[in-house]
């Protein structure tokens, strides 16, 4: 009986094996000596539909662009933390040139692992520490907020705006300080009421929050969550919304006003042109600031869908929004502008550097409540 | 507006309803199975797949019943047939459950469906305060309809007698003559059925959409809800209103400007949890305890 039972649990193990390794199989596209070898890190599966998926797009356009001279590889579901630094290890010793690593979270593990390898280059996606064979990759996801609140304050008629917010961390609060921006541009009497899920993913949570924020008046709601569960349900209440990281219509179809979508490819396309002509660089000093990669609209690093679901003069304001932060016309974080509390962040004629945007930790005037501690 | 909230609140309590229901009938038989978040994510992910391949929510609900009763009985087949250790073979059921869903909801990500409609016209659910209790899916009205059965077969009828006999002492109730592997079968098979139906809920009713880990904790939840209702059926309904209105109320309290931190609220179900199972251990009397042969695995001496 003992032993039958030791059979059984080596027997359930062998199944939670195989189902790990489909879970997380390499996927190697070919094999061949002269070329580059590119792997990307990838925190969930290709299919999420959401922050993986965008990154998926950008190797996919890699590959074709740079057909048999780069060849490229991924490793999905990659939990942030030690494992993740035992697979950045393994894909250095299997002779990739460069690493992607797409999470914020393995900041620390790329790091630990740039500094056992250093004839290897390693580009991180929105971290902010680098070695001199680390770079840091990142999308000013912001300047999308801004035009999505010049479309939310011309759309709502109850001047509420819902914000499903995750985590009250810099880049988040820049998405809804960059939003109230574009809505007092130009609605002054619209307030935007933030619900944090405390959660990147938790699709029944963030529904949830979108009917609360409903219940309590909102018309037009906003999203720095995973899921399109907040856009299934304006769809069901009749109220609109903005998809989040990718193009969310098909949840949505009467709903979504318009997404802000991620494109990596053509920044994945420089840093390995830059590579293949070695002029890849960190640049110089501590922080290798010069490394760092911060780009938008200006550069397509962030494209908008098609604006759909409102009328043209509102689809016009927004193109005109789109157009002026890419030609950098509008200056979204520029003088005189008021933190909620009524002190005065900025004077008439200042800008807010990329310093002071990382160390945002209040709400503009417009935006309803405390942040968390 | 407020019943807005209440019908929200009332929506995300169905699923720890059913899935705490189906639990609680399986540890009064003594098994304990924290497989919950697997077979729920089962239950999500078949009743999503075959919804959307047939068109048919009622196909759904039933593959959602089904897959959640057969990952149910790979936990039975390990804990009954085999005598295994109970936390270890439920713990490995939800990773098991968890990577099994992923893969077989990785085609349909990304997709939408058509959700559960109301059972009522919209003339009843348009009343004035009563209306809410009419403005909601089949499901929901069957979660409290299944707990009532629940109560009734465990604490009315003799079948229920006998299931209880098995958690409290599965010798005793073995030496009477009674089959106790068959009674914790069923009761495990059950406990499936509620959890895949409880799954099934979150991708028919809440979201309609399939993503992997769609479930987030509720099975967790639901499991802390069992030790909550101190094993009574009709404080499972109690309890998870309970709950659904302080994860509810959190939300609405941050969009009123609230200055409570919506984390100390986020983590007010656990401490509730805790703060019953000290009341009902100091109260000590046997009737709020856990049922004695929970968790103790029945070889019989044949």
């Amino acid at each position: 009986m003992k032993n039958n039972r030791f059979i059984i649990f080596a027997g359930l193990l062998a199944i939670i094996a195989v189902v790990f390794y489909f879970a997380t199989n390499v996927d190697q596209v070919e094999d061949k000596e002269t070329k580059m070898k590119v792997a990307f890190v990838y925190l969930t599966n290709p299919g999420d539909h959401g922050w993986t998926y965008a990154h998926e797009v950008g190797r996919q356009q890699v590959q074709e662009h740079f057909g048999d001279k780069v060849e490229t590889s991924y490793v999905e579901n990659v939990p942030e933390g030690p494992d993740a630094t035992r697979v950045i290890r393994e894909l250095a010793q299997n002779g990739n040139d460069m690493i992607f690593t797409t999470s914020f979270g393995y900041m620390e593990p790329t790091l630990k692992v740039a500094k056992e390898f250093p004839n290897i280059k390693f580009d991180h996606i929105t971290g902010y520490m680098r070695a001199e064979n680390m770079a840091t990759g990142n999308i000013r996801f912001y300047e999308g907020r801004y035009v999505q609140g010049v479309v939310a304050g011309l759309t709502t008629k109850s001047n509420k705006i819902g914000y499903v917010a995750a985590f009250p961390i810099p880049e988040v609060i820049q998405g809804i300080n960059s939003f109230a921006q574009g809505l007092k541009s130009v609605n002054k009497d619209a307030t935007i009421s933030v619900v944090w899920a405390n959660t990147w993913y938790d699709p029944v949570k963030e529904g949830d929050a979108a009917k609360v924020l409903i219940a309590e008046g909102a018309d037009v709601l906003a999203q720095h969550t995973d899921s399109p569960a907040m856009l299934q349900t304006a769809e069901k209440s009749g109220v609109f919304g903005f998809g989040q990281s990718s193009d969310m219509h098909e949840f949505a179809p009467s709903a979504q006003l318009f997404a802000s979508v991620n494109n990596w490819g053509p920044y994945y396309i420089s840093q390995i042109q830059k590579a293949l002509d070695g002029s890849w660089t960190t640049g110089e000093g501590p922080d290798h600031w010069a490394g760092n990669t911060w780009k938008g609209l200006s550069e397509d690093f962030l494209v908008l869908t098609d604006f759909k679901n409102m009328p043209s003069n509102v689809a016009k304001a927004a193109q005109e929004a789109r157009d002026g932060i890419a030609n950098g016309s509008i200056n979204i974080f520029s003088g005189p502008m008021m933190d909620n509390e009524g002190n005065q962040i900025l004077a008439s004629g200042e800008v807010l550097d990329d310093g002071g945007l990382w160390a945002m930790n209040y709400y503009v005037d417009g935006v309803i409540g405390k942040i968390p501690n | 507006m407020i019943d807005a909230l209440v019908l929200t609140i009332l929506m995300t309590s169905v699923p720890l309803i059913l899935a705490a229901t189906g639990e609680l009938v399986v540890e009064r038989s003594g098994v304990l199975n924290l497989g919950l978040e697997g077979m729920m994510l089962m239950g999500a992910v078949s009743a999503f797949a075959l919804t959307y391949v047939s068109g048919s929510l009622l196909v759904g609900l039933l593959a959602g019943v089904i897959s959640g009763c057969l990952t149910a009985a790979i936990f039975g087949f390990f804990v009954l047939g085999l005598a295994t250790n109970q936390v270890a073979t439920g713990l490995a059921l939800t990773i098991f459950g968890t990577g099994l869903s992923g893969l077989i909801g990785s085609d349909f990500v990304g997709k939408a469906i058509e959700g559960l409609p109301t059972v009522f016209p919209e003339t009843l659910s348009n009343m004035s305060f009563i209306g809410v209790f009419f403005a909601l899916d089949a499901i929901a009205y069957l979660s409290v309809f299944i707990a009532l059965l629940v109560w009734i077969f465990l604490f009315k009828s003799k079948y229920g007698l006998v299931l209880r006999a098995c958690g409290i002492s599965h010798n005793s109730a073995h030496s009477l003559g009674y089959k106790v592997l068959t009674v914790r079968w069923c009761s495990i098979l059950f406990g499936g059925m509620m959890a895949g139906l409880g799954g099934a809920y979150l991708p028919l009713m809440l979201t309609p959409h399939w993503s992997e880990g769609m479930t987030s904790g509720r099975g967790w939840i639901a499991l802390a809800l069992v030790v909550f209702a101190s094993w009574m059926p009709s404080r499972i309904i109690y309890g998870a209103i309970l709950f659904g209105a302080i994860t509810i109320m959190q939300l609405a309290g941050q969009a009123r400007g609230w200055t409570i931190p919506p984390q100390f609220l986020s983590s007010l179900p656990y401490i509730a949890t805790i703060f019953v199972l000290v009341l009902i251990s100091s109260k000590g009397t046997a009737k709020y305890l856990a049922p004695s042969d929970l968790t103790r695995p029945f070889i019989s001496s044949k």
